[in-house]
């Protein structure tokens, strides 16, 4: 089939169908890296210059689209976040506001914790070494929930466990800093 | 004028015709302009062989400005009207410049962007820069011996929208095309990493006359990506100038000295740190309008005291870059240093210290910025249609909309990379609101008065509904120059609003086509004849570029729609051949809209190609 009849790219496709990788939550970072770099060498407006205008716009549609899928897809809470809602689940609605007690406790528990630390290097640490370690769990979980199981409504509290840690992190640098 | 020249569609797409661009430093203290000659970037020297022309410009009634070491050295005789290290006022309304008490300017409070009195009239920094401009282009055109295709302007990274709104504006005041606005370390980067082949992640430390800017950048095969940048737009040599200048006054005890002491001063400020980056003190002898005499000697370790805040401002940003880019300093290859001020011995040691390794200084940090924006220059021209190399800057800083309550609503991040396209649904806030008003700001932090404002614009024609019952979708559009243009859609009734956003400190339209037409180049030259060597000259570009896209991709089309394109550019050719450039902006328009499903069809084939390109070597590996 000719090219000049062959359907189009959709402009709107699936972020992993873009960078043509699997449908999975696990990623080959280095080769999500790469295929990032080939797209751009390819869409990116500088490499359309001398192209008459309504190419060079429609680079700089494609390039942003290819730098949000990117962004998407590089950081571990949002390509989950995208995967689930490619299932049908919105997990960071704001509706989505149950949690359960336990991680409730355990979640103010390392609030205390910080509380406590701040101008203690070595107890920020200690917390910080914690929370990397429930952060790596979380992220364990998600995967086998995500590729494994299709625990989808699962996946999606244990995304939302994951988004109170890195905002947990995020506090505990910040007591680094001002420390 | 003079006629221009137009070849045949068929014979301009000539594929080794030249086109001649610049890349141009417009710097605080001096700015200069470089190009690619027979594959390497080079300075274009004035006529004297000097390479950079200091960015001073004096005034003077009914004559035409003077740019350069020529007024550089009337600045203490002609302090008012000499103008120096204008940058500093770009974009900047009166009330931004804490500093105006030190600025031997009079300094005007004109609606948006502050202006300078002097004996031709009031001056907006943009004019100001554009004289500088307008003489870089004049001493290129000469060198080069034909007409600019465009220019890449450089700006620090840490400019906001309103400053690289009115640099760009200052670059066609001067009648340059402007390729694209190129952040100045990334450019830096770029010369430094083509010329020492360099891979890994490298900072690049840029202390100018007046701005600071730190980026980190990972160089990968080819692939200069921007990770994080960070800097202070209101910190450079001037400010160690500064500290100077302030000792001797204390040390002399003398009042508020004059305009031209002022000047005087200043210059042996500049002169001693100058001086102490290779000797351990430096004897100040000045005589004084006043009669007082000034007899000071400066050791570089009381400089180095009285300046030690200065240098550590400039850590933080490097610290923010690193924490941004979720780096460490160990995985900071090599850092480069840019912007004469680096030349300064306590910089230098402060970066080693705060990176643990010796920086990099082997290009000259005055001309490193100019020659990555010419190799740039020449790309965007197009004279390189298959670059083996790829810049991704970042947005230096966050871009928002006020919400209720004055705080600030981030709709794009900083140090996202460009282009970027992000939106935001907003509702209303009373029941049959119709018009909703929105505030764009940029900045980081909360509250909406402690950010930047960029613009203001309104939606109207909503349908009446109940509160929160409207959806009214935000686009914030950031494009490859960092310049930010916003949407607003209603989403169930279409409504539409959008602004490029006109920075509520930049100039208007109108004084813009004021300002030309009062400019001394063009105001003989009717600006009827302006507007229509513009749109030759993109008639021209379209023709070729859409000839050039035929020879490559014409299999993507049937016969039929091959032959509506060949009509379509023997329509333009023909009006190219006449004088109406009406006629030339429709005909224009309709070949550019006539070939949009092309450009899809071939946008298409690229990204299939890089894919398959792709996948084959994966089989491979």
């Amino acid at each position: 089939m000719s090219e000049a009849g062959a359907a189009m790219l959709d402009f709107a496709q699936n972020h992993l169908d873009l960078f043509g990788l699997p449908s999975r939550f696990d990623m080959d970072v280095a080769a999500l890296e790469e295929r990032y770099r080939t797209l751009q060498s390819a869409i990116h407006p500088d490499r359309h210059a001398s192209a008459p205008e309504t190419q060079r716009r429609l680079a700089e549609q494609w390039a942003g689209q290819v730098n949000e899928a990117y962004r998407v897809l590089k950081s571990p809470l949002e390509r989950g976040r995208y995967l689930l809602s490619l299932h049908g689940v919105d997990a960071l609605a704001p509706t989505q506001t149950s949690m359960p007690a336990e991680f409730l406790m355990q979640q103010m528990e390392w609030r205390e914790e910080l509380a406590e630390a701040r101008g203690d290097h070595a107890a920020l640490c200690r917390l910080e070494q914690a929370l990397q370690q429930e952060h790596h769990g979380l992220l364990n979980a998600l995967s086998s929930q995500l590729d494994e199981l299709g625990q989808y409504e699962v996946a999606g509290e244990t995304l939302r466990k994951l988004k109170f840690i890195a905002r947990l992190e995020e506090e505990v640098g910040e007591a680094f800093e001002a420390w | 004028m003079a006629l221009l020249q137009i070849s045949e569609p068929g014979c301009s797409t000539a594929p080794h015709q030249h086109r001649l661009a610049v890349g141009i430093d417009l710097g605080t203290t001096h700015s200069l302009a470089a190009t690619l000659r027979s594959g390497s970037a080079e300075v274009i020297p004035d006529e004297r062989g000097a390479s950079l022309l200091p960015s001073a410009v004096r005034y003077c009634a009914g004559q035409p400005p003077v740019v350069g070491q020529d007024a550089l050295a009337a600045q203490t005789t002609d302090p008012l009207n000499t103008i120096v290290s204008v940058k500093r006022l770009m974009g900047r309304a009166f009330q931004d410049i804490a500093e105006a008490a030190q600025l031997p300017y009079r300094l005007l409070d004109a609606p948006g962007m502050v202006k300078l009195d002097t004996a031709a009239g009031a001056k907006s920094p943009v004019e100001v820069s554009a004289d500088i401009l307008r003489t870089l282009r004049t001493r290129s055109e000469a060198v080069l011996g034909g007409e600019l295709t465009g220019a890449v302007i450089t700006v620090p990274a840490y400019f906001d929208d309103a400053q690289r709104q009115a640099t760009k504006d200052a670059a066609n005041l001067s009648g340059l095309n402007v390729l694209r606005l190129l952040n100045e370390p990334t450019a830096a980067a770029i010369a430094y990493g083509l010329d020492q082949g360099a891979e890994g992640t490298y900072a690049v430390y840029d202390l100018g006359g007046g701005t600071f800017d730190l980026s980190i950048l990972k160089l990968s095969r080819g692939v200069f990506e921007v990770l994080a940048t960070s800097g202070n737009a209101r910190l450079g040599g001037d400010d160690f100038d500064q500290r100077i200048y302030a000792w001797i006054l204390s040390q002399t005890g003398a009042a508020q000295p004059s305009p031209r002491d002022m000047r005087l001063l200043l210059a042996a400020a500049r002169d001693a740190k100058e001086q102490l980056s290779d000797a351990s003190s430096v004897p100040l002898a000045l005589a004084l309008g006043n009669g007082q005499s000034v007899d000071l000697v400066l050791e570089r370790a009381a400089f180095e005291e009285m300046t030690r805040d200065l240098v550590q401002q400039t850590l933080l940003p490097c610290r923010k870059a690193l924490k941004d880019a979720s780096l460490s300093l160990q995985d900071i290859k090599g850092i480069v240093l840019v912007g004469g001020a680096t030349r300064m011995p306590c910089i230098r040691q402060a970066v080693a210290e705060f990176f643990g390794q010796a920086p990099l200084t082997n290009l000259d940090p005055d001309k490193v910025v100019a020659l990555g924006a010419a190799i740039q220059a020449n790309i965007l021209a197009g004279n390189q249609q298959t670059g083996d190399w790829l810049l991704l800057d970042v947005t230096p800083l966050s871009l928002g909309i006020e919400t209720m309550g004055g705080l600030t609503e981030k709709i794009i991040p900083r140090n996202a990379t460009l282009p970027v396209t992000r939106a935001q649904e907003f509702t209303t806030f009373k029941d049959g609101q119709t018009a909703m008003s929105f505030h764009v700001v940029q900045g980081e932090r909360e509250l909406v008065a402690d950010c930047r404002s960029l613009a203001r614009f309104e939606l109207r024609g909503i349908p009446p509904m109940v509160a929160g019952a409207a959806r009214i979708r935000v686009t914030f559009q950031v494009d490859a120059d960092g310049l930010l243009s916003v949407s607003a859609r209603e989403q169930t009734s279409g409504v539409v609003a959008a602004v490029a956003v006109k920075p509520s400190y930049g100039l208007s339209d109108g004084e813009i086509s004021r300002m030309l037409s009062e400019s001394y180049q063009y105001a003989q030259q009717d600006l009827q004849a302006r507007s229509l060597h513009e749109q030759l000259t993109e008639a021209n570009r379209m023709l070729e570029a859409v000839a050039a896209a035929l020879a490559s991709d014409g299999d993507l089309l049937s016969a039929g729609e091959r032959q509506a394109i060949d009509t379509l550019m023997a329509a333009l050719t023909e009006a190219t051949r006449g004088s109406d450039a009406g006629r030339v902006k429709v005909c224009l328009d309709n070949l550019n809209a006539g070939t949009q499903v092309f450009a899809g069809r071939r946008m298409d084939r690229s990204i299939r190609h890089a894919l398959t390109g792709r996948a084959i070597g994966a089989i491979a590996a």
